[in-house]
């Protein structure tokens, strides 16, 4: 099965289950008595995309940012690849919804920050930041800075900048969000096919069901105040080929109709 | 502004005014005003004194001092205030006090303590320039995006790497603060001076107006004006650079 090939992973010689991060029991409580997170229970395994979908207001970026260990849960765990964790870790890279790119560095520099800090020397960190310019297709645009830049294209590069890393997992919060359409599609498209290359777990936090469809293999939908999930749903959508035929496919079409009616409820 | 098609300069403006200087000083109308182009011809005689050679020479030093010493202080002082919330709330209120009130009046004071010369001038440009630094540098500090942070802990920086993250994304409110204090600072130079008056240019306007040295008076006058304007200028200029890169700050 596929667990055998999964043993291949040079990080553990203990027995590997599918699930590459598990959360457990997570509750989280802000500040007052707000119940951001009540009783979390997931799972994601290697290798897939897993969306976290929903309504504003339901957990989704809270839930990421304390798999991200960027905020720390009042009670449950995390763990990677079977171990405990409490804070960022190599294994984890984000992408942020704005970008969060230093205005004063060139794409270069930004897009090799993740390898500076982990002291890697410049002439080896910004030829691997060149390979992850290119393949996210930013070729040409190293020495701009970011202001030059289109929110799309600054998006590409958080993208590449948490693709140089070399992260076993890419945590997405609503990455889309602030790009228009036309962008978001075709970055949509270029995800799939980078997907296929960079043989990656990602965690995608979204609010958009067609976005979630298009992209998932596992959605799970998460139901707001308090947050918990409401329901997961695993759509099998054959993703080879044209990625445009996938938005005629009735299996994608139906599926958002079933999920639209299972979210009408909570949005008043 | 244009004038029959030709573009003026700002500077056009300031003709009016001498303009003026000119027509009082020639027709005596007051004791004080010299007529402008006098004083525009005492100019090389103040330079070329050894007495001003020397006060400038002072007064350079303990501005530069003053300033090196305001800079590395407001600078530090407005990162502690920004990123410890408990110290800003103590210090705070003392900050925007001394930067509102007339220091001009702690100048004895300070005067006492430091003696009549160098060190009470140096530290009368320091109080000057100190608080305005420090404050535009904790408005920066503030205004780091909690984005940009989170991407730096999230990739494993450092403490001293998060903190060079802080001070380059607050480097447009730190040369605000620094241009405001280099403008203070030279208010403090010349304040310090004319109060211990035995020293610097300090001295120098005492020495012209006690003998009645109008025209080099206000020639003298002159020379800080531009001095003053030329060093704000300096760190504007620095600032569109810096600003050219922190273009997209969100």
């Amino acid at each position: 099965m596929n667990m055998t090939r999964q043993t291949a992973d040079p990080a553990s010689a203990r027995p590997v289950s599918p699930a590459i991060i598990e959360v457990d029991g997570i509750n989280k409580v802000y500040a007052g008595d707000v119940v951001a997170l009540k009783d979390i229970h997931l799972e994601f395994n290697r290798g897939e995309l897993t969306s976290l979908l929903g309504p504003s207001g339901c957990g989704k970026t809270t839930l990421l940012k304390i798999i991200a260990g960027l905020l720390e849960p009042n009670s449950g765990e995390v763990r990677v690849n079977g171990q405990p964790v409490s804070g960022p870790g190599r294994e984890r890279a984000f992408v942020f919804q704005d970008f969060a790119l230093m205005p004063w560095a060139t794409v270069l520099r930004n897009a090799a920050f993740g390898l500076e800090v982990q002291g890697m020397a410049k002439a080896e960190r910004e030829d691997r930041a060149r390979h992850y310019i290119s393949e996210v297709g930013l070729e040409g645009f190293e020495e701009k800075y970011p202001h030059e830049l289109s929110g799309g294209m600054r998006q590409r590069v958080g993208l590449a900048r948490a693709l140089a890393v070399d992260a076993d997992v890419l945590m997405m919060d609503e990455p889309f969000s602030a790009v228009d359409e036309q962008t978001r599609r075709k970055f949509q498209e270029d995800l799939i096919r980078l997907r296929e290359i960079e043989k990656k777990t990602f965690i995608l936090v979204t609010h958009s069901i067609e976005e979630a469809v298009y992209l998932s293999d596992r959605i799970v939908m998460l139901s707001p105040r308090p947050g918990r999930v409401s329901q997961i749903v695993t759509p099998k959508i054959d993703r080879h080929g044209d990625p445009e035929a996938i938005r005629r496919n009735t299996e994608y079409l139906d599926l958002i109709d079933e999920i639209w009616a299972n979210l009408k409820g909570y949005v008043e | 502004m244009e004038v029959y098609g030709y573009r003026l300069p700002k500077a056009a403006a300031l003709l009016v005014w001498i303009l003026l200087w000119e027509i009082v000083g020639q027709y005596e109308l007051l004791l004080l005003f010299p007529p402008f182009s006098e004083v525009i011809l005492a100019l090389p005689q103040v330079l070329g004194t050894a007495s001003f050679l020397e006060a400038g020479r002072i007064t350079l030093v303990s501005y530069l001092t003053g300033l090196g010493l305001a800079i590395v202080v407001g600078v530090a002082l407005g990162l502690f205030m920004g990123l410890v919330k408990r110290a800003d709330q103590v210090v705070n209120m003392w900050v925007n006090i001394f930067l509102s009130a007339p220091l001009s009046a702690l100048v004895p004071v300070i005067m006492i303590l430091f003696g009549m010369g160098v060190p009470t001038v140096i530290v009368t440009v320091f109080m000057f320039a100190v608080w305005i630094i420090a404050l535009d540098t904790r408005a920066g500090v503030l205004h780091t995006s909690p984005s940009l942070m989170e991407m730096a802990t999230s990739f494993g920086a450092s403490r001293w790497q998060r903190l060079r993250i802080i001070l380059l994304s607050a480097l447009p409110e730190i040369l605000a603060g620094i241009r405001l204090g280099v403008i203070r600072g030279v208010k403090g130079v010349v304040i310090g001076q004319l109060l211990v008056s035995i020293i610097g240019v300090g001295a120098l306007f005492s020495l012209y107006s006690q003998n009645f040295l109008m025209t080099h008076f206000w020639a003298l006058i002159l020379i800080l004006f531009f001095f003053a304007l030329g060093l704000a200028e300096l760190v504007d200029r620095l600032e569109a650079r810096v600003e050219y890169y922190a273009g997209s700050r969100t």
